[in-house]
């Protein structure tokens, strides 16, 4: 529900939050993500206000939860060590901290402070596409190094394909070792988050995020109920069980979105150029506010190397677009 | 009016070259730790007197500064800045220690005229706070957001260890100068190459019967203002105006600062601004208004 606040434009409600966190955990899904899509303190003019304060939905969730462990996003830069600790005060147990994947070192304090709060942690390193794999690994040393247990490529622009994902998780086992684990997050703007999942799981990543319905910015993110269904077949055991997350899928959570998640123009043209999956919406209003074409802005911020959070740039390139 | 920079790295050397050029102000001194430093050396190439024993060493100087402005790091200020009050030496602070009030020329500063010590906030502060106060002199600013993208490469180790500090600090400034009721400060680092230059963008929420005109009226005058000092401080465009449901109307002001490139690259607004801002306080001081 962390990505999917982005497919809902931040709109959840605290009985949403509840039902949905209820079906999965009842499923055996073992972390479930509740926060503003842009992480803690994203509630915001630039990313989309919060129709409920986000620390009212950890609460709803951690309440709820009777097997799995509840997480929450935070990118430094936007959100604070407070958010942090409000977080784990209501009972958030996994700290997932997000930069950009050049920016590992402005994590640093923040891992500090969640391992001193008892939090397992994780590191978000986003955009992993835009950079090779070698340097990537530098990256999650970053982050190991600073406390995280588990470094993350996270495909934010859905633009990595196949032998690119497994090249960039192989590079980070083979830096961290058992330092720290390895997980992979995928959106499916060029259709292959199951595809990606497997090929990470693959090469040793050991923590895979998915969205039951791709319920997740851009065309969304890996389809946890397929990519379940997939693990069974291939034998990898996910501890998930197949056909109550369907059901989760289909009974809960579709009532709950506001669209489907779909693999249009563009969502196509995010991952093909590379651009941050949740400039969707905002892409889309823009489009509309100011006459404009919605894919001519993602072209261009796929151009001039935008990366998560610039949301705010997203309205100067509609304006130039439209005085042009 | 006699001045000492303490500090000669990347933000030491750019400010002396601007003080170079000010008629008000004479860099003399440049204080260091580094004897192999190239800011030191620059300094000594452009004929001010250096020293590596830091603080100890300026305040045996005969005479002393006059004014003393602090580039080294938020616990070498805190540690020197009552050393330079019990010398009588006034203090411009750049780094975020915070020990005197929070200045942004042209906004708050004839507030704090007397103050032996005044910290410059953040570049992103010194950036955006003008505006939200271009804002909020004209009509009541319920809250203000701003977001400050800056060039990787621009944000040293400081920066990067203390994001934190950087995002409440600025926050804060956005309410206490800027005069907003709440204020909410992002900073994003961009690894483009070429570097891009400082963005910012400003949100103010005001009421949907706010005299818009005047609004603008007082951005575009304030634009001209910051420019005095800051030369590279531009709209990107004119003031966008979003009703967001029925009680609030989103101001939207985008800004890029390009630096003057005195020694830092051009690029490096965030920068180029609080050396600009530094100098710009000094001279006021000086000329004591």
């Amino acid at each position: 529900m962390r990505d999917g606040s982005h497919a809902k434009r931040h709109q959840f409600t605290v009985d949403e939050v509840t039902a949905v966190v209820r079906a999965l955990d009842d499923a055996g899904v073992p972390v479930i993500e509740v926060t503003h899509g842009d992480g803690l303190g994203g509630s915001s003019f630039t990313y989309g206000l919060s129709r409920t304060p986000e620390q009212e939905l950890i609460s709803a969730a951690v309440r709820t939860a009777t097997r799995a462990r509840i997480a929450f996003l935070m990118l430094p830069g936007v959100g604070v060590l407070d958010d942090i600790r409000a977080a784990a005060a209501n009972g958030a147990t996994v700290c997932r901290i997000a930069t950009h994947c050049t920016e590992a070192d402005i994590a640093v304090q923040h891992f500090g402070i969640a391992r001193d709060l008892g939090l397992e942690t994780v590191g978000f390193l986003m955009m992993a596409h835009s950079i090779e794999p070698d340097r990537l690994a530098d990256q999650a040393r970053i982050m190991a190094d600073a406390g995280c247990q588990c470094v993350y490529v996270v495909d934010s622009a859905g633009a990595l394909v196949l032998d690119q994902v497994s090249d960039r998780v192989s590079a980070l086992v083979a830096e961290l070792g058992d330092d720290a684990q390895v997980g992979f997050h995928g959106h499916e703007n060029l259709g292959l988050g199951v595809a990606n999942s497997i090929l990470a799981h693959r090469a040793g990543a050991r923590q895979i995020d998915g969205s039951t319905r791709r319920f997740g910015a851009g065309a969304g993110n890996t389809p946890v109920e397929a990519f379940v269904g997939v693990c069974d077949k291939l034998g990898i055991r996910t501890g998930v069980d197949f056909f109550k997350i369907v059901d989760a899928a289909e009974d809960v959570v579709r009532p709950v979105m506001p669209d489907e998640c779909k693999l249009d123009r563009m969502a196509l043209i995010m991952g093909y150029a590379g651009v941050y999956s949740s400039f969707l919406l905002h892409a889309y209003t823009l489009a509309q506010r100011y006459g404009v074409s919605g894919a001519e802005i993602l072209v261009k911020a796929g151009e001039r190397r935008l990366v998560g959070g610039q949301e705010d740039q997203l309205i100067t390139i509609a304006r130039e677009l439209s005085r042009s | 009016m006699k001045a000492a920079i303490v500090g000669s790295g990347n933000i030491g050397t750019d400010l002396m070259y601007k003080l170079l050029r000010s008629t008000i102000i004479e860099p003399r001194w440049m204080a260091g730790a580094d004897p192999a430093s190239p800011g030191l050396r620059r300094a000594a190439e452009a004929g001010l007197e250096t020293g590596t024993g830091g603080v100890d060493w300026l305040l045996g100087r005969d005479p002393l500064p006059d004014i003393v402005f602090e580039a080294t790091s938020a616990a070498v200020h805190r540690a020197n800045a009552p050393r330079y009050a019990e010398a009588g030496i006034r203090a411009i602070d750049l780094t975020p220690a915070a020990v005197g009030p929070a200045v942004v020329p042209e906004v708050n500063l004839g507030a704090h005229r007397d103050a032996a010590n005044l910290n410059l906030i953040t570049c992103g502060g010194q950036a955006t706070i003008p505006m939200v106060q271009a804002v909020s002199r004209v009509t009541p600013v319920g809250y203000a957001e701003i977001v400050a993208t800056v060039a990787s490469v621009s944000a040293g180790p400081g920066t990067r260890a203390n994001i934190d500090e950087f995002t409440r600090v600025t926050s804060r400034g956005l309410e206490t100068i800027g005069g907003a009721a709440r204020g909410k400060a992002i900073i994003v680092l961009n690894p483009a190459d070429p570097p891009l230059i400082m963005r910012d963008t400003i949100f103010c929420a005001v009421s949907p019967s706010a005299d818009l005109d005047a609004v603008r009226t007082s951005i575009s005058d304030r634009v001209a203002e910051i420019a005095m000092y800051v030369p590279g401080y531009r709209l990107l465009d004119e003031p966008q105006f979003d009703a967001v449901g029925d009680r609030t109307m989103r101001v939207g002001i985008f800004v890029e600062i390009e630096g003057a490139g005195d020694f830092l690259p051009r690029y490096a607004g965030n920068l180029d601004i609080m050396t600009a801002a530094a100098t710009r306080v000094g001279e006021c001081l000086a000329q004591g208004r």
